[in-house]
């Protein structure tokens, strides 16, 4: 993998930012390693279809599709010139090394400077019944489309909020899938109140109007300034029905067998925590976020972020932090092409709009921190394992497990397997309310290695090393992985037994710790 | 059983046989075996967990969801993993075989 220049690059990620980071250190004479968890590249937002499906680009991605093709085509070029690891995941991050898992193949891969393009996922909010069959997250719901040509449901309700909510409606009753009502948490009059910064880019503004007056116009029922009640539905066949309570007072109900959920984005940041860069605590975000410069480097040196994993704003404004964090990341190698400076000052003053613009639509579609202190003690907050906010309420009453990872340590709420993806944010809220102390006092969860289940496939495969390190390392990884499966095939209830989903932290200490702290 | 997902695209790819507990169903190239079993049937897994039953949800390989079982005990997670001919997926705990689907305890 070594580079023509010596200076040894790994990307992590094939979406807008991962794409362009790679293409600006080709550009720069250097062949950099992508990794990517997917089949194709073109990350979340990106998604290629797969080989032999027929949707034109128009079809899957609808204005911006100009966009999406040029970054297919600009990869596809580029394939020559860099080492590409697809349906890869990165489950690790030590000082100088990225650790891989690819089906059954484990393999480490050194690194002078590492780019982290990781993305985001939807963030969520529970309601009672999100965890029936049938309850999917608004970006699942767009990958069942753009993917696999398929509807999650015969009827669906959009609900939450977020840009994401009227784009994934729009393109449901684009493709001619039933779309029963879109239910948007956030009020017309927060939506003005952003104005100002939403008319940072006016052309993004006027394709987020046109895709609510196309629902208009199919006759799909919109409603803002929803409470959500309740999912309805059966243990065995799922989602019935949503109940939410209107801006008006009034309840209802809207049958169907699907709902789509989500609260705008999160930054997926827990590759970023296991390379030890330092967090802090976004308040307008309400959420804790790594620390980067202005052009994407981290507080650790050779780590650099960039796109929607270190601060969400959209595809576009992920393309050029793409570039910009490829250009400071060779500027500290001493290899920056003439004319780096230049560059480097237009893509900040484009990113600068992008970010008031991204605070415009935080401020638009507010993340409703409120709910969490009105949900039902019998609401599943932790998907994975069923725990709900009742059990996670008194552990901080009864424990005083006022942190986060002491609470998940009780309650086991941030440990099963989505590691907090979908959890943590909302059980955050959850703990600050009970305890009546402010979001940034509950702390974050530590991110844990491996990020994602390993399968004991990994740990046979690892037999193959034999250098001594190696040795050392195999030996590591199959440990954990054997915890891993432990954790989450056997599935008993004896929660000090599957809480060592890892035995060992990225920085070495041990599962116990956990329960000590 | 009803089918979850519902096709809007893609319509007329070729198909084949995969087996869910036991029954044929059909699965066409390209989908992902979450897709193949969704359009088949209305879950994918029993919650080890509480009583209900499971269909995935972020579909991106981030909530780890919709893990299923294969006859001989191999464990897919169903939203990455593309549907081949002659996959047999176990969905139920009560008809998996005896050591394929750990139980719940307690």
């Amino acid at each position: 993998m070594a580079a023509r220049t010596g200076l040894n690059v790994v990307v992590i990620g094939a979406g807008p930012a991962g794409v362009r980071a790679a293409q600006t250190l080709v550009a720069a004479g250097l062949r950099p390693t992508v990794v990517d968890e997917g089949r194709r590249d073109g990350g979340q937002i990106y998604r290629r279809q797969p080989e032999g499906f027929k949707r034109s680009y128009e079809t899957l991605y609808g204005t911006e599709a100009a966009r999406a093709e040029a970054l297919h085509g600009e990869f596809d070029a580029l394939r020559a010139r860099i080492d590409y690891l697809p349906e890869t995941l990165v489950w690790n991050v030590g000082p100088k090394a990225v650790h891989l898992v690819s089906g059954a193949r484990y393999q480490e891969l050194a690194f002078d400077a590492l780019i982290v393009c990781s993305g985001a996922t939807d963030r969520l909010m529970p309601v009672p019944g999100w965890h029936l069959a049938g309850a999917y997250s608004l970006g699942g719901a767009q990958v069942a489309l753009k993917s696999q040509g398929c509807a999650i449901g015969a009827r669906t309700v959009m609900m939450g909020t977020g840009p994401l909510l009227y784009l994934v409606a729009a393109q449901y009753v684009k493709a001619g899938a039933t779309v029963s009502a879109v239910l948007d948490t956030s009020t017309f009059g927060q939506r003005l109140r952003a104005l100002p910064d939403l008319l940072r880019m006016p052309a993004t503004l006027r394709k987020g109007l046109t895709l609510m007056g196309a629902l208009r116009g199919a006759g799909v029922p919109v409603h803002r300034g929803v409470t959500p009640l309740a999912i309805e539905g059966t243990p065995e066949h799922g989602v019935t029905g949503v109940r939410v309570k209107l801006a008006d007072g009034d309840e209802l109900r809207v049958a169907c067998d699907a709902v789509a959920l989500g609260y705008h984005l999160r930054s997926e940041t827990q590759l970023a925590d296991l390379a030890g860069c330092a967090f802090s605590f976004d308040q307008a975000a309400r959420q804790w976020l790594p620390e980067v410069d202005e052009d994407g480097r981290s507080s650790v040196r050779g780590v650099y972020l960039a796109g929607d994993g270190a601060r969400v704003r959209g595809a576009d404004a992920a393309e050029r932090a793409g570039r910009l964090v490829a250009l400071a990341a060779l500027q500290d190698a001493g290899a920056a092409p003439s004319g780096t400076p230049a560059e480097a000052a237009r893509l900040r003053s484009e990113l600068a709009r992008y970010t008031r613009f991204a605070q415009g639509l935080r401020n638009a579609f507010p993340w409703p921190a409120h709910f969490a202190k009105a949900l039902p003690d019998h609401t599943v907050v932790c998907r994975c394992e069923a725990i709900t906010a009742g059990e996670l309420r008194h552990v901080v009453r009864e424990m005083g497990a006022t942190e986060a990872n002491r609470a998940k340590a009780f309650s086991r709420v941030g440990m099963g397997r989505c590691q907090g993806r979908f959890c943590a944010h909302a059980g955050a809220e959850v703990i600050a309310a009970e305890a009546g102390v402010p979001l940034e006092a509950v702390g974050r969860l530590r991110g844990q290695a491996p990020v994602k289940p390993l399968t004991m496939m990994v740990s046979a495969a690892t037999q193959g090393v034999d250098d001594a390190p190696g040795r050392a390392r195999e030996a590591g990884l199959t440990a954990q992985t054997q915890a891993q499966t432990t954790a989450q095939a056997q599935t008993t209830t004896q929660s000090a037994a599957r809480a060592c989903t890892s035995p060992q932290t990225q920085h070495g200490a041990p599962c116990a710790k956990e329960f000590s702290e | 059983m009803n089918a979850r997902f519902v096709r809007v695209a893609e319509a007329g790819r070729p198909t084949f046989d995969i087996v869910i507990d036991g029954r044929v169903a059909q699965a066409a190239e390209g989908d992902t075996l979450m897709v193949a079993l969704l359009a088949a049937q209305d879950a994918l897994r029993d919650s080890e967990f509480d009583e209900g039953r499971r269909a995935g949800f972020c579909l991106m390989g981030a909530c780890q969801d919709c893990w299923v079982w294969t006859a001989q005990g191999e464990r897919l997670r169903a939203c990455t993993t593309p549907a081949a001919p002659g996959m047999s997926i176990v969905t139920r705990n009560s008809l998996a075989g005896e050591g394929v689907w750990p139980h719940a305890q307690g």
